[in-house]
């Protein structure tokens, strides 16, 4: 199908350009900028006057539940939830069940989105063999079945010989290797940030050095084996601190943080309200505002919804019993770009940090307009407000803190792999 | 949610924490509970407040002296009291916290007294029945356990009178205790003029000193001149890993000896909200002498969980006439 895109405010961040130009999709592919390649018929046209036209979004963390608790998201919903959100890949965490350690599951999840137009997924395979942080997994098996890395989810590697190994193994792949700092010893069964709030709840915490310690361990293995390695979800000012230092030191390392980070702090939790239930928890206003600044210099490479969607009755529980998490594919647009508005970011290192930059960090030849290259494309109104609800958005999701906060932003359409994949209903 | 905890000014629909309750609400349920002391001294003690009203005290957590003292509360109230004592692991099998309660009060259960080992258990509770459906919380976790809060700020100012003039020393297990959390917002609220904690850092909550405590883990310093001694149990149960050596150390170290009493002032006295375990934070002569109130404080909380039920399911009664 060959699509023209009409008169938007393209911003590439790859290609350093914001600049208001029609662009032309052929063949799966982007074709040009400006005026269309010679013999260019069009079949589609997109009006995108007023609109803002950027790559799909590659989102580095998204839980779609299947296989495994397909009573809170399927493959079906949450990858057609995701290009709701302009989110045209998202790596999955092997933490499905069964885990993705074996070449048959990464492809079953790649090809089941494929069946139902979603997404595409990026499988991130297992580290260990079930997650069991003893055995290391086929990890060469699962990079040709098409895992973009290897991690072990939110599951701890407590031996750090093991740990030794992998990033060894791993490394001599040249495999990127995707790592949850949280040492399991210290966050224990911690529900929030160990500080006034836990102090005044009553709910165990999670401090700040079960981060540190453990980056500072992954760290001095990352420099002994040469590995590269991701850093998922980091959460506390000194966390960054250890990660700035690492890359100064000329470390393979790269790290993200969920965008939803950006915005809250340990008090949000109020008086028991589980939509805060999070993992990593928020944390002190400091460490937001250190997180904003990491984001800003690119310490923290790239933002990503972390969703996790759940079911109503997981969230209606005593705090402790609730389980952690945010259903956040398309809340992660408006979200980005209000820290534009807020000034924290540029508008276009705001979405080089959901485009371009985990594209890099994934070695992927995507996250660009350039020519030439696959045309996955957000298409999204700048100026729209929505408000989200359970009801409205696409996610099986039930929990959000956002549901019923106005949001600036809305994707108009994706287009993943040259064919429309979304469009939003006329109002 | 504000509206699911008492506020400043509002008449009260649960009771599920002393944080944000006003000295000035305070005072007027210990006043309240002033009056209904005469009630267990009288021959027939009961009077009408909340007859037909029925209160289910439903425990997931072991309990005698709170279970025992809301029963004969509620019965000296004339309402009809259901005990339920389940465990969590059994309702884990099937149903959960808001299923068990949505079955009770298709009952037509008018006031919930509720005991959950999770944190926040009350206040989810509370945010799911129906607006004229009362809870009470009876402990929740590590976070509150109101009416003990306010029996003991009850027991205080029966023998020690105004709270702006006192230090009270609040001993032991910070960490794991309820009691602790709901003592030290009804103190500050009551512009208590020092309250302190004292135990091993270990056994104290990561930020103890927002909650506008002075934190020492020297019991000596702790004690000196302290005109109200709270003991807290030594929770085992709660306690994972390594915070305290042994039994043995903590004794020596933070256990109330009657040497260690001296330091206090003279008049001061003992306070525990039991259950104690005798040797391990307080000594058997300390327990049962002369400074002790600790069965005071049982005695007190009868009167005062009546006074916070009739503020609640029988406040209607309770504005037109005072019993």
């Amino acid at each position: 199908m060959n699509i023209a895109i009409l008169g938007g405010r393209v911003i590439d961040p790859a290609q350093n350009l914001d600049a208001v130009c029609s662009v032309f999709v052929q063949n799966g592919v982007i074709a040009g900028f400006g005026d269309p390649p010679s013999g260019f018929e069009t079949d589609r046209t997109i009006e995108a006057h007023g609109l803002v036209v950027c790559p799909g979004l590659i989102d580095l963390r998204a839980r779609l539940r299947e296989p495994g608790l397909e009573h809170k998201g399927t493959i079906e919903s949450e990858a057609r939830a995701a290009l709701a959100g302009g989110i045209t890949r998202a790596c999955c965490p092997p933490d499905t069940d069964p885990v993705i350690d074996t070449p048959v599951t990464a492809q079953w999840l790649i090809d089941r989105a494929r069946q139902f137009g979603g997404a595409e997924i990026l499988p991130i395979g297992a580290l260990t063999r079930g997650l069991n942080g003893t055995h290391l997994a086929d990890m060469h098996a699962l990079r040709r079945a098409g895992c973009v890395g290897v991690g072990n989810a939110a599951l701890p590697i407590k031996d750090t010989g093991v740990l030794r190994h992998a990033l060894e193994y791993a490394s001599g792949l040249g495999l990127l290797v995707f790592l949850t700092p949280e040492d399991p010893w210290l966050s224990g069964a911690g529900v929030v940030h160990e500080g006034r709030v836990s102090t005044r709840l009553g709910l165990a915490g999670i401090p700040e050095s079960a981060e540190t310690i453990e980056i500072s361990r992954t760290l001095m293995l990352i420099e002994e084996t040469g590995a590269r390695a991701h850093f998922c979800g980091i959460s506390t000012a000194r966390g960054v601190a250890l990660i700035a230092e690492a890359k100064r030191r000329g470390l393979a390392v790269s790290a993200d943080t969920p965008v939803h980070q950006l915005y809250f702090t340990e008090d949000d939790v109020g008086i028991f309200d589980t939509n805060y239930r999070l993992r990593p928890p928020a944390r002190t206003a400091a460490d937001r505002d250190a997180l904003r600044e990491a984001v800003a210099e690119g310490v923290i490479d790239a933002l990503c919804s972390d969703h996790l969607p759940h079911e109503v009755d997981a969230k209606e529980r005593p705090f402790s019993d609730a389980e952690p998490g945010i259903a956040g594919l398309e809340t992660l647009l408006p979200l980005t770009l209000r820290l534009a508005e807020l000034s924290v970011l540029t508008l276009k290192d705001a979405v080089a940090a959901v485009t371009s930059r985990p594209a890099t960090l994934l070695g992927l030849a995507a996250g660009t307009l350039a020519t030439g290259r696959a045309a996955d494309i957000c298409i999204y109104d700048p100026e729209a407000e929505w408000t989200p609800t359970a009801d409205s958005v696409r996610t099986r999701g039930c929990n959000s803190p956002f549901y019923g906060t106005p949001m600036r932003g809305q994707v108009v359409a994706t287009i993943q792999g040259g064919r429309i994949a979304y469009e939003r209903s006329k109002p | 949610m504000t509206s699911a905890r008492p506020g400043n000014g509002h008449r009260l629909r649960h009771f599920l924490t002393t944080d944000d309750l006003s000295g000035r609400a305070m005072i007027e349920i210990l006043d309240t509970a002033e009056s209904f002391i005469s009630v267990g001294e009288r021959e027939i003690k009961k009077v009408p407040l909340l007859r037909g009203k029925t209160i289910v005290n439903l425990f997931f957590e072991a309990s005698t002296r709170t279970r025992t003292t809301f029963e004969i509360a509620g019965k000296r109230l004339s309402a009809d009291i259901i005990n339920i004592n389940t465990s969590v692991s059994a309702t884990q099998k099937g149903e959960s916290l808001l299923d068990t309660v949505r079955n009770l009060e298709a009952m037509h259960t008018d006031l919930f007294v509720i005991r959950h080992p999770a944190s926040g258990a009350a206040d989810l509770v509370a945010r799911s029945v129906p607006s004229h459906v009362h809870v009470v919380n009876a402990g929740d976790g590590r976070h509150a356990h109101p009416t003990q809060g306010l029996l003991d700020m009850f027991t205080i100012r029966r023998y020690k009178g105004d709270f702006r003039r006192l230090t009270v020393a609040i001993v032991g297990d910070v960490l794991h205790s309820r009691v602790a959390r709901s003592q030290i917002h009804a103190l500050t609220a009551l512009g208590a003029k020092e309250v302190r904690v004292v135990a091993p850092r270990s056994l104290l909550p990561a930020a103890v000193e927002t909650l506008g405590v002075t934190a020492y883990t020297d019991m000596a310093q702790g004690l000196k001149d302290a005109d109200v001694i709270i003991m807290l149990r030594l929770q085992f149960e709660r306690m994972s890993g390594a915070l305290i050596p042994s039994a043995r150390e903590y004794f020596d170290l933070y256990g109330l000896t009657r040497e260690r009493l001296t330091l206090a002032h003279p008049d001061a006295i003992v306070m525990h909200p039991g259950p104690m375990n005798r040797g391990l934070e307080i000594a058997s002569e300390v327990a049962d002498g002369p400074q002790s109130v600790i069965l005071p404080q049982v005695t007190n909380g009868i009167a005062v969980r009546m006074a916070i039920l009739a503020r609640l399911a029988g406040a209607s009664a309770l504005e037109s006439k005072t019993p």
